[in-house]
């Protein structure tokens, strides 16, 4: 062993190291901002670790170094824009898009190798070696080709650019899966067998594959498939790594394909599906045409702001439970002015978080995060729900589907099972939204037909700058 | 490094992974999802490994060159839309736990 190959082990064994302990403490709110720039050191330790490698052996000609800085500077550009101007709410889309970029980089690496053998320093290509060469760069274009499509599938239906077509979620698509799926395989084996014309049919039909598969899926579950395309990312990586020989990016790859995987897990617990009924049932919406979901309200009660600021000052204890229509609406500094005022006036305020509020599980933390909310008066469902029959007043802003009593009390409802907030149980409900439309599954909610639910039809941050004129009116936080 | 020793690495790699994730807060869902993305973005180290090794084909480079880009948005806004999400909950005093 000489010199370099010395130095590029060792680094590489801290990136690795660097990058668990990255991941680790990622998982800890304590430790999360430290662990995130930790991991991105070691990124970049584990760039200097290659690049000193090459300088070493076998040197970088000028050409290489300005294609390298081209690309580099084009994406981190481009990437660093993008993730300063997103907007909080589009978190789910945007880590959506990323993720698909990174298979396409993996898609790139093996299709550029296939086509291009790269002279291979190691050693003459044996027939094992050469084999296992092969199915690296099918499995990297296959997982590669999935992972961008889905993802930029996933981006557009979370974006609003894409609807869910009718026909997939007929019994037709799992034919055409079905087919996209065979035909990938037989791809796949003909690539194996050495005829590299195939590869183009490979990187054709499973890309087709990865929109097939995402498309029928609806809008509640996306966060789940977003974190499993994350871990496909991660497999591909790890594939990339076997085509360049490079531990580092198969330690890297595994771990985030492993790590996404549990997450994916998780996720699926919190919203009561299994992963099995996400990738093959369709949306929800389309189940409940054929069920009882669907059906007219019968006994809405509609009332006005002032109301709604009256009975808030009468009372001692409110909860709070915001949904995606709050993060729409950019109304949690607005609300977040109006909790002030009740906790003015030693009214006790607490913020019921579902897990899978605001389409992606954490979302809403991060949007009440950023209205300065105290960490300490957002409670999770399992904490919140035995709070409710204490509670005078529910405010629903955005939410419907987290707070559905038919996930409780129906059985042949789409959504029985799924666990929800049991804010029917407070004293008064006031419901926060902008029309009479349905939650993201499509389902009646029968919450409103409740005697104890009031509807305040509005635009959250509308409503809301009404309540806080409503309330100053009254006298309410006013010292 | 040979094949088998690669495997090693992929199994004990993924294991790793398994074992690194254990209990997780809803409220990390979101930014340890992205922070992982941007891991997966290490991608990169292979798009590099294709432009030293292209030796002047340009199309190769220009492959190299373009994967590099991808991986790269996909690792500096991973990490850059990470730190803000968490930047929002270091501002309070998480002192329970």
């Amino acid at each position: 062993m000489n010199l370099p190959v010395i130095i590029k082990f060792v680094i590489d064994l801290l990136a690795v190291l660097l990058l668990a302990l990255g991941i680790k403490g990622l998982s800890k709110v304590k430790s999360a901002r430290d662990a995130n720039r930790l991991a991105a050191f070691a990124m970049s330790l584990s760039v200097v670790g290659l690049l000193s490698y090459y300088l070493g052996t076998s040197g970088i000609a000028i050409q290489s170094w300005i294609w390298i800085i081209i690309g580099s500077i084009i994406g981190s550009l481009f990437g660093a824009i993008l993730a300063k101007k997103v907007p909080m709410t589009s978190m789910p889309e945007t880590v959506a898009l990323f993720n698909g970029c990174g298979g396409m980089s993996s898609l790139l690496v093996a299709l550029g190798v296939a086509i291009f053998p790269i002279s291979n320093s190691l050693e003459n290509l044996d027939f094992f070696k050469s084999l296992i060469n092969e199915v690296s760069i099918s499995v990297s274009i296959f997982v590669g080709a999935i992972t961008f499509t889905g993802s930029i599938v996933a981006m557009a239906k979370l974006q609003g650019w894409l609807s869910t077509p009718g026909w997939t979620q007929s019994k037709v698509r799992h034919f055409v899966n079905i087919v996209f799926a065979v035909a990938s395989l037989i791809a796949f084996f003909d690539l194996i067998n050495g005829n590299t014309s195939s590869i183009w049919l490979l990187v054709i039909v499973s890309s087709l594959l990865g929109i097939g598969v995402t498309l029928p899926i609806g809008g509640a579950d996306m966060p789940v498939v977003i974190s499993l395309l994350n871990s496909y990312s991660g497999i591909a990586a790890a594939a990339a790594g076997f085509v360049v020989d490079s531990q580092l990016l198969i330690v890297a790859g595994a771990m985030v394909g492993a790590a996404g995987l549990i997450l994916t897990q998780v996720m699926c617990k919190g919203m009561n599906r299994s992963l099995v009924s996400v990738l093959f049932g369709g949306s929800l919406s389309a189940q409940s045409t054929s069920s009882s979901g669907s059906g007219e309200y019968t006994n809405i009660t509609s009332c006005s702001v002032e109301e709604c600021a009256l009975t808030l000052e009468a009372a001692n204890k409110v909860i709070i439970v915001p949904g995606y229509g709050l993060a729409v609406a950019q109304a949690q500094h607005t609300l977040r002015e109006v909790t002030k005022k009740l906790e003015q006036n030693g009214i006790e305020v607490v913020y019921a978080i579902h897990p899978v509020a605001g389409r992606m599980p954490g979302h809403m933390n991060v949007l009440l995060a950023e209205a300065d909310v105290p960490y300490e008066q957002l409670k999770e469902m399992d904490v919140v729900n035995p709070d409710f029959p204490a509670t005078d007043v529910v405010l629903v802003l955005g939410a419907n589907d987290v707070v559905n009593p038919q996930a409780k009390n129906d059985s042949s409802s789409p959504l029985y099972g799924m666990p929800v907030l049991d804010v029917q149980e407070a004293r008064t409900v006031f419901v926060i939204k902008r029309g009479m439309s349905a939650g993201y599954s499509g389902i009646k909610n029968d919450l409103f037909d409740l005697p104890n639910t009031s509807m305040v039809f509005g635009d959250a941050k509308k409503v809301l700058n009404d309540l806080i004129g409503e309330l100053k009116d009254l006298g309410v936080g006013e010292k | 490094m040979s094949f088998i020793s690669l495997l090693w690495v992929l199994l004990l790699g993924s294991l790793l992974g398994l074992e690194l994730i254990g209990k997780v807060p809803p409220t990390l869902h979101t930014p340890l999802m992205s922070g992982a993305n941007a891991i997966s973005g290490i991608t990169m180290l292979a798009a590099l490994t294709l432009i030293v090794k292209a030796e002047g084909n340009v199309p190769l480079l220009i492959i190299g060159s373009v994967s590099l880009g991808f991986a790269l948005f996909n690792v500096v806004g991973g990490f850059f839309v990470t730190d803000r999400m968490l930047a929002m909950f270091s501002r309070k005093p998480s002192n329970k736990k």
